[in-house]
């Protein structure tokens, strides 16, 4: 299985924000590409800007956007130059949906979930209910959750049901692909590992494409086919899963790898000392320098991504 | 099966002669359920019938998901909750029988508590100098320079260096990981014996993760101090603790030596938390992973038998739904409650 078609392009995506405190830089001219029916995870830790290149990309923006640009290319279409009214109509939920973080907690108390997970095939696909409700019914299977839970309420489910009620929401307009914003974050280690087993199976069986963002090396192994590594406002490193978690280039992906504790592999823990820029005052150079245990002059220049045997890092260490 | 779990749990850990710092027995905390004001619906068994000892200079991990009933545990050790039945002793006095003196001493000098969200556990509107004041003037240290002295002294323990530059921000100035060292700070200012951390890292970024517990291990060290690290992570866990107690449902179901339990993992419930350990491995994303569907149970209403039997892939049909397991030595010092080790 090589996922070869590309479905997503990005290039040069940028988005700021203006505060008073200055332009926060969260996404910097960011280039990526998802392939059909692949998962790439965007790693980084809080504050890197992975959850506003998310929203950069499905176009949920705040009032404060003090720059929005670069080219989003979605199965050829220019998703850039839709406005923002067929934005919402063709490509939302339509063509790329999203399980924001904590989604769990975002069912509305009062209303049967259900009524919930199948608004969006109702609104976007004009699904009749029926139609909708035997969807719902499908992927509620799918996800591993009873189909009498549709006519529950969000506080008769566990978190982990919750959890999984959202991802079928996301899927139930049958999306190419699907945002996951730290899905397992909040719940249990067993829960986790169910639910991606269930995303396994739902990529292997539909063929759609993720992007999973989370802050977790150890996790993001369980879904992924390609790792981008983001940094304040930056990718730093792009490779394919096999290569990055055997022997990850940039030395901010090493730290994050040598900081997961692995009961089965003992040996020393290590840390990354400091902590990341802030992203309205961004050091000139490499970003990532200042805390880098193999920083050498050069470092004083900003690094250009460096292509290698089909991975990218951004590191003159690699020139 | 009752007078039989009882007999086992006395078997002490470490026949040496030793005195615990702190014991366990037969801790149940039950909250009770009201329909109206009167008429009583059952109650939550959030802790039930659990039993431990923890010695001087000993790290003990207490590793259970959500509603395991870690947190009533804890709650109940610091004397938040009165226990149902059962009881807590610290150096050999049962905290009931604290006069509320004693239990300010208990409190205020021989417990610390490091609480799992750092920026909740600190007040706002303080800085981080008058955070670290207040156990002092409640603890009736007068004199305002020694006091100072001291907020110096444990700053530069958990590195918030140089202190000046953080004696007079307040918490939301601060790092996730900044604050977690206040955290700490606080709990270590009246140089306690025995150190409560509750998931102390979880809130926190993994590059930092690892710097905090390296922080708390350099502490337990240099103090000798006794810990329980309440932890959902059992990786974290397996760094730091010389010992380990799994609990499901209220339950106890496994107690070993940290390498121990690594290498013999005796119950199905842990076996499937080892499982499911995330692990960097790129084939991942290529296998399921083997682990036991469904959520841990109700604790109104817990299973009849072993409250992990609806899940267990070794269940032992007409046994396990029936009879509840007692503790059955499986190694030196690891016990398991499972049916799987009857002798």
């Amino acid at each position: 299985m090589i996922p070869s078609k590309a479905l997503l392009q990005i290039s040069g995506l940028t988005l700021h924000f203006r505060t008073r405190a200055g332009i926060v830089r969260a996404v910097d001219g960011v280039d990526l590409e998802v392939r059909e029916n692949e998962a790439l995870v965007i790693l980084g830790e809080s504050g890197c800007g992975k959850s506003s290149l998310a929203r950069a990309i499905l176009r949920l923006l705040p009032r404060n956007v003090a720059a929005y640009h670069g080219s989003i290319l979605l199965d050829g279409l220019d998703l850039m130059r839709l406005d923002d009214e067929s934005f919402r109509r063709e490509v939302r939920w339509k063509l790329i949906s999203m399980v924001p973080q904590a989604a769990m907690n975002a069912f509305n108390p009062v209303l049967r979930v259900g009524e919930q997970v199948i608004e969006p095939a109702l609104n976007q696909l004009g699904m009749s209910r029926p139609e909708a409700m035997e969807r719902a019914r499908t992927l509620f299977r799918l996800v591993g959750i009873p189909e009498a839970f549709l006519q529950r309420y969000a506080f008769e489910l566990s978190g982990g049901m919750r959890q999984r009620a959202a991802i079928a929401m996301a899927l139930i307009t049958s999306p190419r692909l699907v945002l996951l914003d730290e899905p397992t974050s909040a719940l249990d280690v067993l829960t986790q590992a169910n639910i991606f087993n269930k995303l396994k199976q739902i990529k292997w069986e539909l063929g759609v494409s993720f992007i999973l963002i989370t802050h977790d090396i150890a996790v993001s192994s369980e879904l992924a086919d390609r790792v981008a590594v983001m940094y304040a406002g930056q990718i730093v490193e792009l490779s394919d899963a096999q290569r990055f978690f055997r022997e990850p280039l940039h030395p901010y992906s090493r730290g994050l790898l040598a900081s997961v504790p692995r009961p089965h592999h003992r040996g020393e823990l290590a840390f990354i000392p400091g902590r990341p820029p802030g992203l309205i005052q961004l050091p000139p150079g490499c970003r990532f320098a200042d805390r880098c245990p193999l920083r050498f002059e050069k470092c004083a220049q900003d690094p250009p991504a460096i292509h290698r045997e089909g991975r990218m890092v951004r590191c003159w260490l690699y020139e | 099966m009752e007078p039989r779990t009882q007999a086992v749990s006395d078997l002490s850990t470490r026949p040496d002669g030793r005195t615990p710092l702190l014991q366990v027995r037969d801790l149940r905390v039950w909250f009770e359920l009201r329909r109206w004001v009167f008429s009583r619906a059952g109650y939550v068994r959030a802790v039930d019938g659990i039993s431990f000892d923890l010695y001087p200079g000993e790290v003990l991990a207490i590793v259970g998901e959500s509603g395991s009933g870690k947190s009533t545990l804890i709650r109940t050790l610091l004397g938040l909750h009165r226990p149902i039945r059962g009881s807590v002793s610290y150096q050999g006095k049962d905290l009931r029988s604290f006069t509320p003196q004693e239990m300010r001493w208990y409190r205020n000098t021989q417990v610390g508590y490091v609480q799992q969200d750092p920026y909740g556990a600190l007040p706002p509107f303080m800085s981080v100098r008058q955070i670290l004041e207040e156990p002092m003037i409640i603890g009736g240290i007068r004199d305002r320079r020694q006091r100072l002295e001291r907020i110096r002294e444990v700053m530069e323990e958990v590195k918030l260096t140089p202190v000046e530059e953080f004696l007079f921000k307040f918490p939301h100035m601060l790092s996730g990981g900044q604050q977690q060292r206040v955290v700490i700070a606080r709990a270590i200012l009246m140089r306690p014996r025995l150190l409560i951390a509750d998931e102390p890292v979880s809130m926190l970024d993994a590059s930092i993760r690892v710097e905090v517990l390296k922080l708390l291990q350099a502490l337990q060290r240099r103090y000798h101090l006794s810990v329980i690290y309440v932890t959902h992570d059992l990786a974290t866990a397996t760094y730091f603790a010389d010992r380990i107690i799994v609990m499901y449902a209220g339950k106890v179901v496994e107690q070993a030596p940290m390498a121990e339990l690594l290498a013999h993992a005796a119950h199905p419930y842990t076996v499937a938390l080892l499982t499911a350990l995330p692990d960097p491995d790129p084939e991942n994303a290529h296998r399921l992973k083997e682990v036991p569907p469904g959520e841990p149970p109700n604790l109104i209403a817990p299973p009849p038998g072993c409250r992990f039997h609806p899940r267990c892939p070794r269940i032992i049909q007409g046994l396990c739904d029936r009879e509840e397991p007692p503790d059955f030595e499986v190694g030196p010092g690891h016990r398991a409650a499972c049916w799987l080790y009857r002798p």
